[in-house]
């Protein structure tokens, strides 16, 4: 059978804490490593050019569109997926009706969580400038930003919450 | 009180939950599509080029069709593969299937589908030649006319007439998951399951172009990320494809558009052009509305004729008038097939009512709410189909709630002094009022005749059995409250039932917001039956159904309890298909929406920068859900209106990119405040009425009129881009 593509590469990379091993071909994109490579199919393609944050991943801390993302870039980083999301952070965004479809909700939360983990944020950006890179074709995003917003209250009044 | 959680909410919120291009299926195979170049012809010939092995591949064309080569739907026009000939751009041609997916579309690229061109028909506006004929002799799909009175007469005695064009463009659902099908064959069965609204429409298409019995086919919802009307009838077409490859290769066969593709291929929103003659007496009241409706109908006929039957229903808008005069066509072109989407018409038609409202208000020197004060329907007048408004509900007191949430009066005194003194930014206020009719039009819901059942289980919790799907608005948890609360049981023993035609019956498709309305007054009265065949009382406790559910099913391992309600409509509804006369609706939700707006005079940028949305829709039965709803098609609405605009190239989209058909980010909205008022319905779930479908309708008026508001100028198409704002700023005379 006809190699659907040329060399493949090894690399390894962590992938939620752990450490994996993949072989993968040199214009494969994270994405579609995580999804179809490793199952970790919470990871979704809206767009797959950058515009619609679904595939949103966490890279080295910072978060990142994995559709646009080689894999063979992830080499020796760290990957964050919404797989390695606590459920108890995301009352608040259930309680306000963050998710109606889903498909755009794994990047939502992605990207909520990384504010959560970054209030500081909040002093130079709007809450909507900081969602800005999601699309939602459910919500119109009310559910979402007033969610983000309780969740930043709520982890504000959770004793040892840095000032 | 707080709402129910949304049942599967912290599935969604931590990607648990598995869509169909999440399952990981042994031996899948993929699947693509290779699609027509051209607009119309003949296919001369397909070439396969020698860049791929094709022993490899599975290759499906119409000649691998069992059945009929049609998608059934309400005219079999539409062929599964195109045979001979192309009506549009994209329609699907050759089917391959390999267990790459790279390597597929390596395949496609290797096709060249070469077709000997015809004349198209591009612009629905203008009168075909006779080579570009395709459809009876003039082009036209469907005809419609609904009468009342006398509207010439009416005309020549009016104070002022008012005379204007409308125009609204095409829309794509952009639901943010694309379409997927999946199909296998197992022990003679065919199981197609992927991302629908309709399972049992999908069941049909499948049963007659395969030529199968329903005993052969079995069709099974997946979790499904969004629909808005676009995966009503399109994934019917993916369904046979990825059926036929599956039927050939001998393995499961996965279909999963790209965004691209979807953009490209898959059904949008009609554009429209509608044409206003409006009389009003010296008081503002109006005496004549003469209205022409035409939607492009695209390629094939699809849902339009029932898209035009709703658009011009919906055409007079929520006021009292005695002569009306509406006449609709649906005109074939060969643009890629236009279908549902939300709203299904009236969006399109009560943009150019709203519009027409304020241009009308202007003539009669009264205000944009007065005007409206004056014309909205009261109880025991009729709407243009003769159709007598009798609800109780008090519509000034919708308008007169918009007006002070939005702060209407003040904020357009303020935005005079702002426009004034402001360099460069105008602001304005404005103002929509409508309706929205729940469930099927006319006859349709007798015709459908949808059934719902519930089964008792072991454990004595009950299953909800539906082929109304989880789309995103929340069916699966207003179902486990609707029989939870008519059987006096806790949410949590209501069961869903996976949406499988092999297990559910058909409650339907999932469209024309009847989900929570006619299908959950179904679930109600399938919750009653369930009772009786238990030998309960009516008003019998949960307790006592949950103990005599389990006594029964202990006793009779071996039968199934199950309770089943069928369609019946409500007493005295009364429509005539013929006359376009009589009750088109069981009931409509009444809205008032206030859009506040702000253009950039050196950009032509409008934003909206507050929105409020009033509406009475019978009863909530979830304020989370439902204030879901309307934000969401607020939002949706707000695109249609600004920024969502299509380049067209032969009858297809040049900007299939979500890159540049621009949908709103968090950033491009403001808060949308929402707000209900109840009279619940006596025939909806709880009293509930439809609202999926409302907030398409509002937004876009509402907008163009604060616009009107902010710069005195009178925009007439929509989306109202800085482009198109700069030319009628420039026409005008003011830029
Ligand atoms: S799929 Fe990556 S941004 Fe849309
Ligand atoms: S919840 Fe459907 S796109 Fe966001």
């Amino acid at each position: 059978m006809s190699k659907p593509q040329a060399e493949k590469i090894e690399i390894e990379l962590t992938v939620n804490g752990q450490p994996v091993a993949v072989s993968v071909s040199p214009v494969e994109r994270l994405l579609d490593t995580l999804r179809y490579t490793m199952n970790l199919t919470g990871t979704k393609e809206g767009c797959g050019e950058g515009e619609c944050g679904a595939c949103t991943v966490v890279l080295d801390g910072l978060p990142v569109n994995s559709c646009l993302v080689p894999t063979i870039q992830a080499r020796g980083r760290r990957v964050e997926t919404i797989e390695s999301i606590d459920p108890s952070r995301l009352s608040e965004l259930l309680d306000s009706g963050a998710t109606q479809c889903g498909a755009c909700t794994p990047g939502v939360v992605m990207s909520a969580c990384w504010v959560l983990d970054h209030p500081d944020l909040c002093d130079s950006h709007s809450l909507r400038e900081l969602m800005a890179g999601n699309l939602c074709r459910c919500t119109g995003y009310d559910g979402i930003i007033d969610g983000l917003a309780a969740a930043l209250d709520a982890s504000n009044q959770r004793p040892g919450a840095g000032a | 009180m707080a709402s129910p959680r949304r049942s599967e909410g912290i599935s969604k919120l931590t990607g648990r939950e598995r869509y169909v291009d999440d399952l990981a299926i042994d031996g899948c195979w993929w699947g693509m599509t290779a699609r027509s170049p051209a607009p119309r012809g003949r296919i001369r010939e397909i070439r396969f080029g020698k860049g791929v092995d094709w022993s490899e591949f599975v290759v499906v064309d119409h000649r691998d069709i069992p059945g009929p080569n049609e998608v059934r739907l309400i005219e079999l026009d539409q062929p599964v593969l195109a045979a001979d000939r192309v009506r549009h751009v994209h329609e699907a041609v050759v089917l391959v299937a390999h267990p790459s997916r790279e390597m597929c579309r390596r395949a496609i690229r290797e096709i060249e589908i070469v077709v000997d061109r015809e004349p198209p028909a591009l612009d629905f506006r203008v009168t075909p030649s006779p080579d570009q004929i395709q459809y009876a002799d003039d082009n036209v799909l469907k005809h419609l006319r609904i009468e009342k009175g006398d509207v010439e007469r009416a005309l020549a005695g009016a104070a002022h007439v008012v005379e204007e064009v409308y125009e609204t463009g095409a829309q794509e659902h952009v639901y943010l998951e694309t379409q997927g099908m999946l199909a296998w064959e197992d022990d003679g069965v065919v199981t197609v399951s992927g991302s629908m609204q309709c399972p049992y429409y999908v069941l049909n298409a499948l049963i007659h172009a395969l030529g199968r019995d329903e005993k052969q086919v079995r069709v099974v919802q997946t979790p499904t990320g969004g629909g808005f009307g676009g995966k009503e009838d399109y994934p019917s077409n993916i369904a046979l494809h990825a059926a036929l490859l599956a039927l050939k290769a001998k393995h499961p066969v996965k279909i999963i558009y790209d965004r691209g593709e979807d953009l490209a291929a898959t059904t949008k929103r009609h554009p429209s052009l509608v044409r206003h003659r409006t009389g009003v007496d010296s008081e503002g009241r109006l005496v004549a509305q003469d209205i022409e409706m035409i939607l492009d109908g695209g390629a094939y006929v699809t849902l339009s004729p029932v898209v035009l039957s709703r658009g011009i229903i919906h055409a007079a808008g929520p006021y009292a008038c005695d002569n009306v005069r509406i006449v609709g066509r649906a005109v074939m072109t060969n643009s890629v097939p236009f279908g549902a989407f939300r709203g299904f018409g009236a969006p399109q038609s009560l943009f150019a009512c709203e519009r027409q409202m304020d241009r009308v208000a202007r003539a009669a020197s009264l205000s944009p709410a007065e005007i409206r004060r004056r014309n909205l329907i009261r109880d025991g007048q009729t709407t243009s189909t003769s159709q007598r408004i009798d609800d109780g509900t008090d519509r000034l007191a919708v308008l007169d709630a918009a007006l002070r949430r939005s702060d209407y009066d003040a904020k357009r005194e303020a935005h005079r002094s702002f426009n004034a003194s402001h360099p460069y930014l105008r602001r304005g206020m404005g103002l929509a009022s409508f309706y929205h009719g729940a469930g099927f039009t006319g006859g349709g819901e007798v015709y459908l005749a949808s059934t719902q059942h519930v089964a008792g289980l072991p454990d004595g919790r009950v299953e909800v059995r539906s082929a109304s799907t989880e789309i995103g608005q929340g069916t699966r948890t207003i179902f486990a409250t609707i029989a939870a609360s008519r059987l006096g049981l806790d949410e949590s023993d209501i069961v869903i039932a996976e949406p499988d035609t092999s297990r559910v019956p058909n409650s339907g498709p999932t469209v024309a917001s009847r989900t929570a309305m006619v299908v959950g007054h179904l679930l109600e009265l399938a919750c009653d039956d369930l009772r009786r065949t238990l030998g309960l009382p009516k008003d019998a406790p949960g307790d006592a159904v949950r103990a005599a559910i389990i006594a029964r099913l202990a006793s009779h391992p071996s039968e199934e309890l199950v309770g089943k309600a069928r369609y019946k409509a409500p007493p005295g509804i009364q429509w005539d298909e013929q006359t376009y006369k009589g009750d088109a609706y069981g009931t409509f939700a009444w809205a008032t929406y206030v859009a506040e707006v702000e253009v950039d005079l050196r950009m032509f940028e409008t934003r909206v920068i507050a929105f409020d949305a009033v509406q009475e829709i019978g009863k909530v039965l979830n304020e989370t859900l439902a204030r879901g709803q309307i934000q969401g098609g607020v939002v949706q609405a707000i695109g249609w209106a600004l920024t969502e605009d299509f380049v067209w190239k032969d009858g297809a989209m040049a900007n299939a990119q979500l890159t540049n058909y621009i949908i709103p980010s968090a950033c491009d909205v403001p808060p949308i405040g929402v707000e209900f008022l109840e009279n619940p319905y006596p025939h909806g779930a709880m009293g509930a009425k439809g609202i999926g479908e409302l907030p398409m309708d509002g937004p876009a008026p509402a907008i163009c009129n604060a616009v009107a508001d902010a710069l005195g100028v009178e925009p007439t198409t929509i989306p109202l881009t800085p482009e198109r704002l700069m030319d009628l700023m420039t026409e005008a005379g003011v830029a």
